[in-house]
């Protein structure tokens, strides 16, 4: 037990035993079922630290057309190997989800669309903006070859 | 009985130049939540042309790219873009680690690395800009 949060979560059984009560994040699959409201929040957090990660890409993409010609030939044919493809339909789908949900929380921010049935509409919207904008943006990419 | 004696309050353990500051625990108040809407309102439009970009761009040589960030629109708005993308970075993965990270000296230790490295990738990459845009 390292500190007062740890020790509130204590409590005894009906038999009387001291036990540790589960925190909420341990919950999750045992005591939590499926929200909108936490999916969606935890999601912005994994995508905006997956985009952080993300940037490393867009530095070096810089940073290689930059150093001249054959550092950003390298680069360029990385980004377009399969392993390159994969990693950038990962940043393209956190892109435009947290782009999305980033839209909700600023409607949250002035108050708007917070009641819970409106919550979980605009949570579906974005989940299936995010997904149309995905799905697009690959359509296009290997439209214009 | 008046109303006023039945009325719910809340007390709070502050002084009254302290809640007239409302500065906080932290003394900054609101200053890190409003940067980080500005930041994220900024870069609705940029994260756009961002996209656009990448897909004007797409297996493009060097002289293509060289040529696309010479335009000064595209150097200004690539500009900006990262003055946002880097800022908004910052703001978000200091919450994140402040949040998870419980321990005080692992906790100041990590963030002053990630705003470190975060600093260096925004000056690369604005530096990148630059030599790309005056070459």
């Amino acid at each position: 037990m390292k500190d007062v949060r740890e020790a509130l979560m204590v409590g005894r059984n009906t038999e009387g035993k001291l036990v540790r009560r589960p925190i909420s994040p341990f919950m999750l699959g045992s005591a939590y079922q499926f929200q909108m409201s936490s999916a969606t929040s935890i999601l912005h957090r994994i995508t905006g630290v997956g985009l952080g990660l993300g940037t490393l890409l867009f530095t070096a993409w810089l940073v290689a057309a930059a150093a001249g010609d054959s550092a950003f030939s390298l680069v360029q044919a990385l980004l377009a190997s399969w392993v390159g493809l994969f990693v950038l339909f990962c940043f393209t789908l956190s892109l435009f989800y947290h782009f999305c949900n980033g839209i909700r929380h600023l409607a949250w921010d002035v108050g708007k669309g917070f009641e819970l049935p409106a919550m979980h509409r605009n949570g579906a919207l974005v989940i299936a903006a995010t997904i149309i904008l995905t799905v697009a943006f690959w359509v296009i990419a290997f439209l214009i070859g | 009985m008046s109303s006023k004696d039945t009325a719910p309050s809340i007390h709070i353990r502050r002084s009254p130049l302290g809640r007239a500051r409302g500065l906080g625990a932290a003394k900054a108040g609101s200053h890190h939540w409003w940067v980080q809407r500005l930041s994220a309102v900024a870069l609705l439009p940029l994260v756009l042309y961002f996209i656009v970009s990448v897909l004007m761009l797409k297996g493009a040589d060097h002289a293509a790219m060289a040529a696309y960030m010479a335009e000064p629109w595209n150097t200004v708005l690539f500009i900006a873009l990262i003055a946002a993308l880097f800022s908004h970075l910052d703001q978000g993965m200091q919450v994140v680690l402040e949040d998870y990270i419980r321990t005080d000296s692992t906790r100041l230790t990590v963030l002053m690395l990630v705003k470190a490295v975060i600093a260096l990738l925004a000056l690369a990459s604005l530096i990148s800009v630059l030599k790309l845009a005056f070459s």
